[in-house]
């Protein structure tokens, strides 16, 4: 079976792990390296549940050869937690009741993080348009969105704290 | 569920990949992965070899010129949708690259992968065949120039041979004045589309000078409407105009039987959005 060994950063950390080239990223983050707030919903790139940051930018870890990620820099939801823009969003999702089982919300808040970095007072209507990649079978939406648009007022109130 | 095994191979030059390639029958290209490796996962797809091309210094370049935009094979939609120079000179792909999936996905799918994959539904092809795209393949031997509009030839069927690579784009700039036509039928935002409509549009003094047009997503390949397109010509831009050629695009399409809609139903949903779409496009009043 095919298997190389790559180096990549992984929140911020530099981790070397062997990696099968038939196995995607979410599966080397949750088996090899325990990293499991990063869930596995359809593989096949429709539901976002697995969305992880890749130099910068959200992508689907499903989507993403583990082999591939050699010598780039991998943030996940394990490492977003520090930081201002999610810590204002999971405060904002826990008010709002925007998660019920929970399973779709490290991928919403990666999602989001993106969106408030690029938009800092989306409308409602940019907000659908940017989850529209992550599916959530509970809530509806609605409260996602409000818990969304509720972090971005938070950040700005904030912006120079 | 999980891709089959396959062998990985990084290539870091065009060379290494074109020779990967021809000396592979079971080789596949991997640039944004992004139908790719979902193929990969479904087992839709079981190549021996992946060869990926991200790693080829030179491939990643946008360049306008005065009267084309040259796109590399590893230009991501995310970057093409935020390069103001090449969404003002195509404002068919600027109005149409929005539709293309969800900003996770365009962060990573390339442009150039959609036109080499030839996915019926996917909004790139039909742009390209719209505004006459030329396709630039590459293989050991050299490389060669397609017309977009020869490349699609059916169902995920197109004039690319396994052993060649969509190495670029080139996109005509679109002549000042310009209006963009692009519209779908979707279930979800970002989905693959049931149906959709691409196409340019020009109007000298009122009246239509110049039209392009393009049905995709019910069609096994991007289908040009050279004569519907034809109707237009000449003609004063009103809403006698967009029922006559809502009528005859829906006279003209094909569309594939489909286990949610009939070809029947998929002709009315094409009346139905050509008014829409063509209203927009003509800035007509939704009277």
């Amino acid at each position: 079976m095919p298997e190389d060994t790559i180096r990549f950063t992984l929140n911020g950390r530099e981790v070397t792990v062997s990696a099968r080239s038939r196995g995607h990223l979410g599966d080397l983050l949750r088996y090899e390296l325990g990293q499991t707030g990063t869930h596995i919903g359809c593989e096949h790139g429709v539901c976002g549940a697995c969305n992880v940051m890749m130099n910068g930018r959200v992508v689907r870890s499903c989507l993403t050869l583990a082999v591939q990620i050699a010598g780039a820099e991998i943030e996940t939801i394990e490492h977003a937690r520090s930081d201002r823009s999610t810590v204002a969003l999971q405060n904002a999702f826990v008010a709002r009741n925007a998660f019920q089982c929970g399973y779709c919300t490290p991928g919403m808040i990666m999602t989001a993080r993106e969106l408030l970095a690029e938009n800092a007072a989306p409308c409602r209507e940019e907000i659908r348009d940017a989850i529209s990649g992550n599916l959530c079978r509970c809530t509806g939406y609605q409260a996602i969105v409000e818990a969304i648009s509720d972090a971005a007022v938070t950040l700005r109130e904030h912006a120079d704290d | 569920m999980k891709s089959p095994d396959f062998a990985y191979l990084r290539a870091e030059s065009l060379d290494e990949a074109l020779i990967a390639l021809a000396d592979n029958e079971d080789g596949i290209v991997l640039a944004g992965g992004q139908s790719l490796v979902a193929a990969l996962n479904l087992r839709l797809q079981a190549p021996e070899l992946v060869i990926d091309i991200n790693h080829i210094p030179g491939l990643d370049g946008i360049n306008v010129t005065g009267d084309t935009v040259r796109i590399g094979a590893l230009v991501r939609h995310a970057q093409l949708m935020a390069h103001s120079g090449a969404t003002r000179a195509l404002p068919l792909i600027r109005a149409a690259l929005p539709y293309v999936a969800h900003p996770a996905i365009r962060n990573r799918g390339t442009t150039c992968g959609s036109l080499a994959y030839g996915d019926p539904a996917a909004e790139m092809p039909a742009c390209a065949v719209a505004m006459d795209a030329t396709l630039v393949l590459a293989s050991t031997d050299g490389t060669r120039e397609v017309s977009a509009r020869d490349y699609y030839e059916g169902l995920y069927e197109t004039q690319r041979e396994p052993y060649e690579i969509l190495i670029e784009a080139h996109f005509p700039v679109a002549p000042t004045g310009t209006r963009a036509l692009f519209d779908e039928v979707v279930v979800r935002r970002g989905d693959f589309a049931s149906l959709g409509l691409a196409g340019q549009m020009r109007l000298g003094g009122g009246s239509i000078a110049a039209f392009d047009l393009v049905a995709f997503g019910s069609e096994p390949a991007p289908r040009l409407l050279t004569d519907v397109a034809q109707i237009a010509l000449g003609r004063v831009a009103d809403t006698g105009l967009i029922a006559d050629l809502a009528q005859a695009i829906s006279d003209a399409v094909r569309p594939m039987e489909s286990p949610l809609a009939t070809p029947e139903i998929r002709r009315r949903q094409y009346r139905a959005l050509a008014k829409r779409a063509l209203r927009y496009a003509m800035e007509l009043s939704d009277a």
